[in-house]
């Protein structure tokens, strides 16, 4: 009976899962990230050439609100040192201020800094890009079903051959993963959209998974330490649970005897 | 049942306990309170849930000191938790995780009443207050998806504030006054997170209730047959049950840290991650998993009044249950036609749940109206005739004598000696 009712509570839950990442029409392109798994853990190198990805194609269109300039140098992503840091902030004219004239002025960016976005407001960002709005990437992985997967899947899902039974008005693409085939965002990365410094290739492949690493560390920066806490949490329950069990039954072996 | 021989022995602690006799009731119910000997790990639910309301509620206490209940900060506040505070993610993943663990273990506790028959004479009273919690915990956790002020919450909490407009002639001032206005905003926010923060001391207080009137009659067991008065039948509560719990919540705490730790999110929408938007609707608006049954049972109704009553109706069934519920014999071990009933209500309300997160149409639709439908056939129908017409197995006089002729009721019992 016990089994039977687990089993139940299991079926239940994964009844749920799939019912909410339900509706997918493609399947996701899969990717044996680094990041997945018990001991996941993300690939410094790819962080860092993600962010670079980031900040000379995504940064023109999409803003990353929630993170810092400090956060690429925190334990756990990509890890740049304190002087790159540094380094990376003062590449950004920030708006601060009012100073004792009662002025708005900009200064060169700091690491406490928030990341500089691309457009003052929302409306200004459907201005320039035809009335749509290129989201926040802050948690993008985190806001779509099939996450990391999903991500890398849009990117590499751009197709010169329309199927035709799509039609397309202008400034609307076609994409094999995007839910409805259409997308408003042009088709972002090519090969050789980057020009990486420690050599990698830059191809299509290579450019959409390293910015989606990013992304993914960008939406879940403590990803490598909850991993790790878990781990030890984990164990630390299994090692209890077992001594109380034997403690368990030493305490009912009178009572058992009596019966 | 709580009868203690505690006499302090130290000086002090004579003083205060004939001041304040703390450690009488510390003595009589959580140490010497005689527990049936044969309860099962079903029977460890009730320390579970109390470890999940207190984590829900420190949790919860901190998530609070870095919040901000603010239609245009809540959102970032959020992130700021998950980023900047420290171990803030582990924390809001706990309370997050959390409720839908608390959930679990509340569903488990549920079914195991009704398995054993723990909601019949004499723990009626129970049984009232535990329906009573449960409301609470639904208010509570809607409430507190509300908070993050992501998509799912801003749309869940309109659909779900909209039903109240299915009440006729005061259904949209009723609205209005929910929301704090015309829409929900940061006034509906606001007042959220506040009945948020007062729900769970309202929960302590009724699970106190809920406690104190367990202690009157003493717990049911799995042969649901009253204890005899000499001690045979029962084992202190230490370290027999202490321990036995202690086990169960560590085995509970595994599962739990698998989500928390491994598939934080797995549990919620990912829509609830972009932050909230009244011009965009989200394609498919579900409540969180725990609540699904009843969103079917209120979809599968095509009036909207109608829906709004079947789904409350559903849970307010519950609180007379034990008069529905004619049968003398408490447990279904020896109710061979109510134990597969059971176990259809089972399977039909995770039917329902199932339902609750499909498109409400075509074959789902139909299914999700046979399943409410037997939902209330189940308690409207086949509880009451059960009593009547069932033909129950023989009931052991004790737990240690297994000797039959004993009855699920005393007093029927007696009755039914003065009857022969």
């Amino acid at each position: 009976m016990i089994k039977k009712i687990l089993i139940f509570i299991f079926i239940t839950f994964a009844l749920q899962v799939n019912a909410y990442s339900a509706g997918d029409q493609q399947k996701l392109l899969k990717v044996d990230w680094t990041f997945h798994g018990v001991f996941g853990k993300f690939e410094r190198s790819s962080l860092q050439r993600g962010y670079q990805v980031y900040k000379e194609v995504c940064a023109s269109c999409h803003s990353m609100q929630y993170l810092s300039y400090r956060n690429l140098g925190e334990k756990g992503g990509p890890e740049f040192s304190e002087a790159e840091v540094k380094a990376l902030a003062s590449q950004f004219q920030i708006k601060d201020g009012p100073n004792a004239q009662g002025e708005m002025f900009e200064r060169p960016g700091i690491p406490s800094d928030k990341f500089k976005s691309p457009f003052p407001n929302e409306n200004a960002a459907r201005a320039v890009n035809g009335g749509a709005y290129p989201p926040d990437l802050s948690v993008i992985v985190k806001a779509r079903p099939g996450g990391a997967d999903y991500i890398y899947s849009v990117l590499m899902g751009y197709e010169e051959k329309v199927p035709e039974n799509i039609k397309l008005d202008s400034g609307v693409y076609y994409n094999k993963y995007m839910p409805g085939n259409k997308i408003r965002m042009p088709k972002p990365i090519n090969d050789g959209a980057v020009e990486y410094s420690d050599g990698t290739k830059a191809t299509v492949a290579q450019l959409s998974k390293d910015v989606t690493a990013f992304l993914t560390w960008a939406a879940e920066p403590h990803l490598e330490a909850r991993k790790r806490i878990g781990f030890k949490t984990i164990l630390y329950l299994i090692i209890f649970s077992i001594l109380v069990y034997f403690s368990m039954r030493k305490i009912w072996s009178s009572i058992e005897s009596k019966m | 049942m709580s009868s203690t021989d505690y006499k302090p022995t130290s000086k002090l602690a004579k003083w205060f306990d004939e001041r304040l006799p703390l450690l009488t009731l510390y003595h009589g119910h959580l140490r010497q309170y005689p527990t049936p000997i044969n309860l099962n790990y079903w029977w460890t639910f009730g320390g579970i849930l109390t470890f999940c309301l207190i984590t829900q509620i420190i949790t919860g206490i901190i998530l609070a000191m870095h919040y901000t209940a603010h239609a245009g900060f809540a959102f970032g506040s959020v992130e700021h938790i998950m980023r900047d505070v420290n171990y803030g993610w582990m924390i809001r993943y706990i309370h997050a995780n959390g409720a839908s663990m608390f959930f679990l273990a509340v569903y488990i506790h549920i079914f195991r009443a009704l398995y054993y028959g723990s909601y019949k004479s004499p723990r009626e009273v129970i049984w009232i207050i535990g329906i009573l919690i449960y409301v609470l915990m639904m208010a509570a956790a809607f409430m507190g998806y509300v908070l993050p002020w992501g998509q799912m919450s801003f749309w869940g909490a309109t659909v779900i504030t909209n039903l109240f407009s299915a009440i006729p002639l005061v259904g949209e001032s009723i609205t209005q006054w929910l929301w704090g206005g015309f829409a929900v905003d940061n006034p509906t926010l606001n007042r959220f997170f506040s009945l948020h923060y007062l729900i769970p001391f309202l929960i302590l207080g009724l699970v106190i209730l809920h406690v104190w009137a367990l202690h009157v009659p003493g717990n049911n067991n799995p042969l649901g047959i009253d204890l005899k008065k000499d001690k045979t039948d029962t084992v202190p509560f230490h370290p027999y049950i202490v321990i036995k719990d202690l086990f169960a919540l560590l085995v509970f705490l595994i599962i739990f840290s698998g989500f928390v730790f491994y598939a934080p999110n797995v549990l919620g929408h990912s829509d609830n991650y972009i932050p909230a938007n009244p011009l965009i609707t989200p394609s498919h608006i579900v409540p969180e998993w725990y609540l699904l049954p009843f969103y079917a049972i209120l979809r599968s109704v095509p009036d909207k009044l109608g829906g709004v009553l079947l789904m409350f109706g559903a849970i307010f069934i519950l609180f007379v249950l034990p008069w529905l519920d004619t049968s003398k014999v408490r447990s279904a071990v020896f109710r061979p036609i109510y134990k597969q009933f059971y176990w259809l209500l089972v399977i039909d309300v995770i039917v329902l749940g199932y339902m609750g997160a499909q498109a409400p149409e075509g074959v789902y639709l139909i299914i999700s109206r046979v399943a409410t439908i037997y939902y209330f056939v189940h308690f409207l129908i086949i509880m009451p005739v059960l009593g009547f017409i069932e033909k129950t197995k023989p009931v052991p006089i004790s737990i240690a004598d297994p000797i039959l002729g004993g009855s699920g009721n005393k007093s029927f019992a007696k009755k039914n000696r003065n009857l022969h």
